[in-house]
């Protein structure tokens, strides 16, 4: 169980980025986070991860609990031990090393070289393309397939508790879907994910909790069914917003047909 | 044809020192993203620790003990100068290691006073006849321990966890500490080896087979060619250090012998500066050269 409790984080001396944040993923959950540009998404993943240090940011107020243990002031190495591992947004995979060398920097972590191997075979199963291309640069993988290895990379640490940070960033809707696919797999094996999304709508299908960060604070809280129901959700973020694919997708289209002239994407996402 | 065969071996042996120094550079720049400017200090300090102890523990004794505190003492730069401000900026960091330069390198020369101890014992000034070439030992020896070493550390480098941690630390910090790879252990590994090979590589500088000069400010100098030697390399090129360090090397023998002992030392910085022109981050270099 990950509880985060009225939790404030700032970078430099001024800029708060969290404001009194509270939420809780049990042991076998998957919750959503929403939310645009600047909410405090990957800062929220930065503190639980606890690189939010390399980034110049502290923990100003309030307590992120992993179990029992208190994890804001470890450092990173020692929340993977715990069973806490992430994955940044914009993959970042080794990309001067072979893919295999990427797993195996993933399982320096690991516990054990028995729970390496098992580690191995699981992202080998779940992936079998980064099998075929061991021996090949990371590098010159497709966006897709570095995403699965940046995925693959995080299990190999043995992981009870994984963080996505914007998988879908950057994917074509068809792979968006597989990566989709690939997490529910991987909470069907027992592993709990938080999993930050501007994609609306790929993350409330997965997810079973969500909340939708603004500025800094939870605006909204509940089961993802609710939350995709609920209006405002569906105003911003299903709908009316330009942040996930299918949402600016419809958007454009309707702008198309009504002729109100052409608004650009907020984000360039190819 | 004899002279030149000569020049050339001389130049390999010399590169091999300086491939170890740029080594060892390299491997602190790709952990850290420090510029080490205490590298020269590192190698009066192995050298100093051979002068003092070779008395009481024999040559043997006291070389073992010189390289292994040289990589202390570079272990302990990291561990409580660096490590306490690890988010600062790489090149306030560069300028702390030039503090720690200063310090202990003018603290050595004031316990050398005039001596200027030679401490190649084992090799220096044993010269080889092979053919009709006469060869200094030194240079051989110090050719056979580079291979040894150097090998050794690409083995490590691409084979072993410590390797694999290095790369992918050296690649993308964050990435390396969100998959549990403890950075600091990576970045104090560096050091420590870094510090080892300028030990290692002190044993053939302070030799009259090399420099003609024993332990003195004058080591530090010749140490400083490691610099133009990781840079025309790669700053971030582990290969390139090889190669860097035996350009210099055959540089300084050539110009040395076919102009002058003055020239050869602005050649090797010449060198630098044309490479630098047409390859920007060196020849092996990734990144850019403007970080220092």
């Amino acid at each position: 169980m990950l509880t985060v409790r009225n939790l404030h984080v700032r970078y430099g001396r001024s800029v708060a980025a969290l404001h009194g944040i509270d939420l809780d993923v049990p042991d076998d959950g998957v919750l959503a986070v929403l939310g645009s540009n600047g909410a405090g998404k990957s800062t929220l993943l930065r503190t639980i991860s606890g690189t939010l240090r390399l980034h110049r940011g502290t923990v100003s107020g309030g307590e992120v609990r992993y179990g029992e243990r208190r994890i804001d002031r470890l450092d990173p190495a020692a929340i993977v031990g715990l069973g806490v591992v992430g994955v940044p947004e914009g993959r970042q995979i080794f990309a001067r090393m072979s893919v295999d060398e990427n797993l195996r920097a993933g399982g320096i972590g690991a516990r054990s070289a028995e729970d390496r191997a098992r580690a191995r075979e699981r992202v080998h199963e779940l992936f079998p393309v980064l099998a075929e291309r061991a021996r090949q640069r990371a590098g010159l993988l497709s966006g897709g397939e570095q995403q699965m290895l940046a995925i693959g990379r995080a299990l190999m640490a043995g992981p009870k508790l994984l963080l996505l940070d914007e998988p879908s960033l950057g994917l074509a809707p068809k792979i968006v879907e597989r990566i989709a696919g690939i997490i529910r797999e991987i909470h069907q094996q027992g592993t709990a994910v938080v999993l930050v999304e501007q994609n609306a709508v790929m993350a409330l299908q997965v997810a079973d909790q969500a909340v939708v960060l603004e500025t800094g604070t939870v605006a909204l809280a509940g089961s993802a069914a609710e939350l995709s129901a609920s209006e405002e959700v569906q105003r911003l973020y299903l709908g009316g917003h330009a942040e996930s694919d299918t949402a600016a997708e419809e958007e454009a289209a309707l702008a198309r047909r009504q002729r109100v002239g052409a608004r650009g994407l907020s984000r360039w996402t190819g | 044809m004899e002279t030149f065969v000569q020049l050339v071996v001389n130049g390999f042996g010399k590169g091999a020192v300086f491939a170890l120094l740029a080594l060892g550079f390299v491997v602190i720049f790709k952990a850290t993203e420090v510029v080490n400017f205490a590298h020269g200090s590192l190698v009066l300090f192995g050298g100093y620790l051979v002068v003092a102890t070779r008395e009481t523990l024999g040559w043997a004794g006291a070389a073992v003990l010189g390289v292994v505190s040289a990589g202390v003492l570079a272990l302990l730069v990291e561990r409580l100068l660096l490590s306490r401000s690890r988010l600062a900026d790489p090149f306030s960091l560069a300028l702390l290691t030039i503090g720690v330069d200063v310090i202990i390198t003018e603290e050595i020369v004031r316990r050398l006073g005039v001596s200027l101890p030679f401490i190649g014992d084992a090799w220096d000034a044993q010269p080889v006849q092979v053919g009709g070439v006469t060869l200094f030992r030194t240079h051989l020896v110090a050719m056979v321990v580079a291979t040894v070493l150097i090998t050794a550390f690409f083995i490590a480098f691409r084979y072993s966890n410590w390797g694999v941690a290095m790369r992918a630390q050296a690649e993308n910090k964050e990435a390396a500490a969100l998959v549990g790879i403890r950075s600091s252990r990576v970045t104090a590994t560096a050091w420590l080896v870094a510090g080892l090979l300028a030990g290692v590589a002190v044993l053939f500088i302070a030799t009259q087979d090399f420099s003609g000069a024993g332990l003195s400010r004058g080591t530090h100098s010749i140490a400083l060619a490691a610099f133009p030697a990781a840079i025309l390399g790669g700053l971030d090129s582990t290969a390139g250090a090889i190669v860097g360090g035996l350009t210099v090397g055959l540089v300084d023998a050539l110009s040395t012998h076919y102009v002058s002992f003055a020239f050869a030392k602005s050649a090797v910085f010449l060198v630098m500066l044309v490479v630098l022109v047409v390859r920007p981050s060196g020849l092996f270099g990734t990144r850019e050269s403007t970080r220092v």
